[in-house]
């Protein structure tokens, strides 16, 4: 090989190998990724059993039951709206009746109920998760002085962790 | 009074950052030693002062003054002293404080140990040091100012985030800055470099030791945040993919390239234009992330109450920092003379791949990142991208580097022999698999997939040292001369072996931990036990306890192996007083390498416990190999060869250069 078919080959590998990362991206985002929808949404948009979606909201007050071991049932409701909601493992410190919550999982087909693999009690410092305040705020059903007992951001969903001053 | 001094002294701050970012500019243009010289005495005298404004505020912690809003909003006058302390970065104000005088901590050092530096190389780095700590301390004052006083003063302190108040945190955020604001120095090298209009190798030769240096502390510091994160929050989990993470670890993606790629230019003096393109991401990502963090555009646990003015401020940072720093390279690059040719099969050509693959990896991350926020101002939509994304992206991108990496270093520079290598290397692929295979037989029960990583991690770690064999040879020289061998050789050599051998190690666990470990979610009633990773935990019940500024129920779990008790262990839900906030704090156990995590659930009515427990088999190798490779880094550091024998220019037409300059 001259040197220009050498240097030839290696852009055409460095090409593949970011092209390769592109359809990995792409692929990723259409099987990954989880749509964020509140209790009013659902009657609007058409969610199949089985996708899996983010479902955010309020905690009904007095929904909250505890069913054989570790696993939980609850509303979800934004007002205008409502799904029950079951979950099985350890809910997070800061979950609790009247507060926002937001849930990930899918629509069990049989059941018609939404079935949650991670519940995440998220909170800014008004105890509420960002996507669920700002819906609820523009929907007036809530605003920023309700629930203001708890101070900082915590919250542990399955997936968030703290290391605060980043 | 004092406090009032302490905010005084950002000021001055500010006009001596003020002067050091001009004048020696200036100066170098000219090649007035006197104007230049105000650089490393401005930078002093800039650490100085934020150094004692920095001391103000944690003096203000420690008294507990709580006429200063920071300290009543994020301190209690019963949390104990060290966490007074670490309050201090615990919260916006104070995190930004760290952030600059870390900064200045590193123009401070520029200027005492770059003696060697060329005096005009040496005023435009401090110089565009002192760019950045303008920025940050307009930042801090305008938006961010920690010395606001409360009139009429509070006479208790609303106490710092529970979560915070953990060993963790005094050591995590200094360390991971050190790291991340470290990359200042690459990217003012780089800036200088271009402002100059010339860069070399000796230049990589005084760039690597820094981003040596810097990329160590970054690696503990993500280590140590990740480390907290699993025993404090109760979760079991280490890595989450959250944004916040994810800031930095795309810095150090981009770093670990970096280090790579310097190593190219100073040796070979190719890669130049690379090398510097990498240098300015590499802190455009630090500031990136700073971005994400303190901007509160990213739902995290890590933002603290934050106001859209400080968003938009950190975002013209950002604009201008990453903006005029690329628009210089554009402008400069194609003045800087392309050198040294190499065959794609080299020393060269798998530093290339190994920044290829690193860059292609960060690139994926930062699109996860990024993308719900650009999605969401673009449609509305709201998504959350989370760890199957990850690992199906920069998982499986990252497994070439992986195999690649134990090739690196036994290929010769400029042309190397592939096939030579795979012939060297054969051995210790044979053993890697062997291992790999021997520790999913001894564990078993994994998916097959988990065979692969395995035999990855080892061969990482085998693979490391086939560099070290060769050139000891002891196969052909024996023992003892071999021995001799090795002791000649520069201690880089042995960093690099230490490092990858870290690497490794990580590998290694996260594979073993993901494929062996397990997890139970049970109700448990008092003398319920359960069993988990060969061993049987038995819940003796709750008892209550109180500490010094929280009330906390412990559950007790006495654990045992084949009827023989071996340890006990709490585990235990706290209430903390001032901010009403629970918080769980996990029970866990080390077995060698391998660790039993306890977590507490809810009491439920019956009078049981939900409790949740993890088996996480080697575990520890997960951040043993963060550490390994820290100390890969310090090996390298101390090479001889990094400090003595200065790096030189090669004398050159002083009218050519300023030409370049113009």
């Amino acid at each position: 090989m001259t040197r220009k078919q050498k240097r030839l080959a290696v852009i055409a590998g460095g090409m593949s190998f970011i092209l390769v990362a592109v359809l990995l991206v792409m692929f990723a985002f259409s099987q990954s990724v989880a749509y964020f929808f509140m209790p009013a949404d659902l009657a609007k948009s058409d969610v199949k059993p089985g996708t899996r979606i983010r479902l955010g909201g309020l905690v009904a007050e007095g929904s909250v039951k505890r069913g054989q071991g570790s696993t939980v049932s609850f509303t979800v409701t934004d007002g205008t709206g409502s799904v029950p909601v079951t979950y099985t493992g350890i809910l997070p410190d800061l979950f609790r009746e009247g507060q926002g919550v937001v849930t990930e999982g899918a629509f069990d087909a049989a059941s018609h109920g939404f079935v949650a693999d991670s519940v995440l009690a998220k909170h800014d410092e008004n105890y509420m998760p960002k996507e669920v305040a700002d819906r609820l705020k523009a929907q007036g059903v809530w605003n920023e002085g309700q629930g203001n007992q708890g101070q900082g951001s915590q919250g542990q969903p399955d997936g968030a962790k703290g290391t605060a001053t980043r | 009074m004092i406090i009032e001094i302490g905010h005084y002294a950002l000021v001055l701050a500010l006009a001596t950052a003020l002067i050091v970012s001009v004048l020696p500019v200036i100066g170098a243009r000219r090649g007035d030693v006197a104007m230049m010289a105000l650089a490393p005495t401005g930078s002093l005298v800039l650490f100085v002062l934020v150094a004692f404004s920095f001391g103000v505020l944690t003096w203000a912690y420690v008294v507990s003054d709580f006429s200063v809003a920071n300290v009543w909003e994020n301190s209690h006058s019963l949390m104990p002293l060290i966490y007074k302390f670490s309050g201090v970065w615990g919260n916006h104000e104070g995190s930004m404080l760290l952030w600059l005088l870390i900064l200045v901590f590193f123009s401070a050092l520029v200027a005492v140990f770059g003696r060697n530096l060329p005096d005009t190389l040496r005023a435009n780095v401090l110089a565009v040091q002192a760019w950045i700590s303008i920025a940050f301390l307009f930042f801090i004052l305008l938006t961010s100012n920690p010395f606001l006083r409360l009139d009429p003063a509070p006479a208790e302190g609303q106490d710092l985030n529970p979560v915070l108040q953990d060993l963790g945190l005094a050591i995590h955020p200094p360390l991971l800055y050190l790291g991340y604001v470290g990359f200042s120095v690459c990217f003012s090298f780089a800036v200088a470099a271009l402002m100059e209009g010339r860069i070399d190798a000796a230049w990589a030769r005084w760039v690597r030791p820094w981003t040596l240096a810097v990329w160590t502390f970054l690696t503990a510091g993500i280590a140590m945040g990740s480390y907290w994160a699993y025993y404090e929050l109760g979760w079991g989990g280490w890595w989450f993919w959250d944004p916040v993470e994810n800031a930095s670890f795309m810095p150090w993606l981009a770093g670990t390239a970096l280090l790579h790629s310097a190593l190219v230019m100073e040796k070979r003096e190719a890669l130049k234009i690379w090398t510097v393109l990498l240098a300015i991401m590499t802190f455009s990502l630090s500031l990136l992330g700073t971005f994400l963090v303190r901007s509160g555009v990213l739902t995290s646990v890590h933002s603290f109450a934050t106001d859209p003015t400080r968003g938009i401020f950190i975002l013209c940072i950002l604009g201008i920092f990453i903006g005029g720093a690329f628009a210089l390279f554009a402008w400069r690059a194609p003045m800087l003379k392309a050198g040294g040719i190499f065959a794609p099969i080299s020393r060269e050509g798998a530093l290339v791949l190994n920044n290829l693959i690193l860059t292609v990896a960060t690139a994926t991350v930062l699109t996860g990142t990024l993308y719900p926020l650009v999605l969401e101002t673009l449609t509305g939509e709201k998504i959350s991208v989370g760890a199957p994304f990850f690992n199906m992206t920069f998982g499986l991108l990252m497994l070439p580097l992986l195999v690649a990496v134990p090739f690196g270093p036994v290929l010769a520079w400029k042309r190397g022999d592939l096939l030579g290598a795979l012939q060297r290397l054969y051995v210790f692929a044979g053993l890697a698999l062997v291992a790999g295979l021997a520790f999913f037989y001894i564990q078993n029960g994994g998916p097959v997939l988990a065979i692969f990583g395995l035999v990855l991690g080892f061969w990482g770690m085998i693979g490391a040292f086939a560099d070290l064999w060769y050139r000891a040879n002891f196969a052909k020289v024996g023992l003892s001369v071999g021995l001799k061998r090795l002791a000649g050789l520069p201690r880089s050599v042995f960093g690099t072996a230490i490092a990858h051998f870290g690497l490794g190690v990580t590998v290694l666990g996260i594979f073993a931990a993901t494929t062996f470990g397990t997890e139970t979610v049970v109700e448990m009633k008092q003398g319920a036990s359960v069993d988990a990773g060969g061993y049987s935990l038995t819940y003796d019940g709750l008892r209550d306890a109180v500490g010094p500024n929280y009330t906390e129920q412990r559950g007790h779990f006495t654990v045992s192996r084949g009827g023989v008790q071996v340890a006990d262990v709490w585990s235990s839900k706290r209430l903390y007083t001032a901010r009403r906030m629970p918080t769980t704090e996990a029970g866990i156990l080390t077995f060698g390498l391998s660790q039993l995590y306890v977590s507490l659930g809810d009491a439920m009515e019956s009078g049981g416990m939900v409790v949740r427990i993890w088996w996480k088999p080697f575990i520890l190798c997960i951040w043993g190999g963060a550490l390994v490779m820290m100390v890969g880094g310090f090996v390298s550091l101390s090479d001889r060869r990094l400090r003595v024998g200065a790096p030189s220019r090669k004398a050159k037409p002083v009218k050519a250069t300023l030409e370049a300059a113009e």
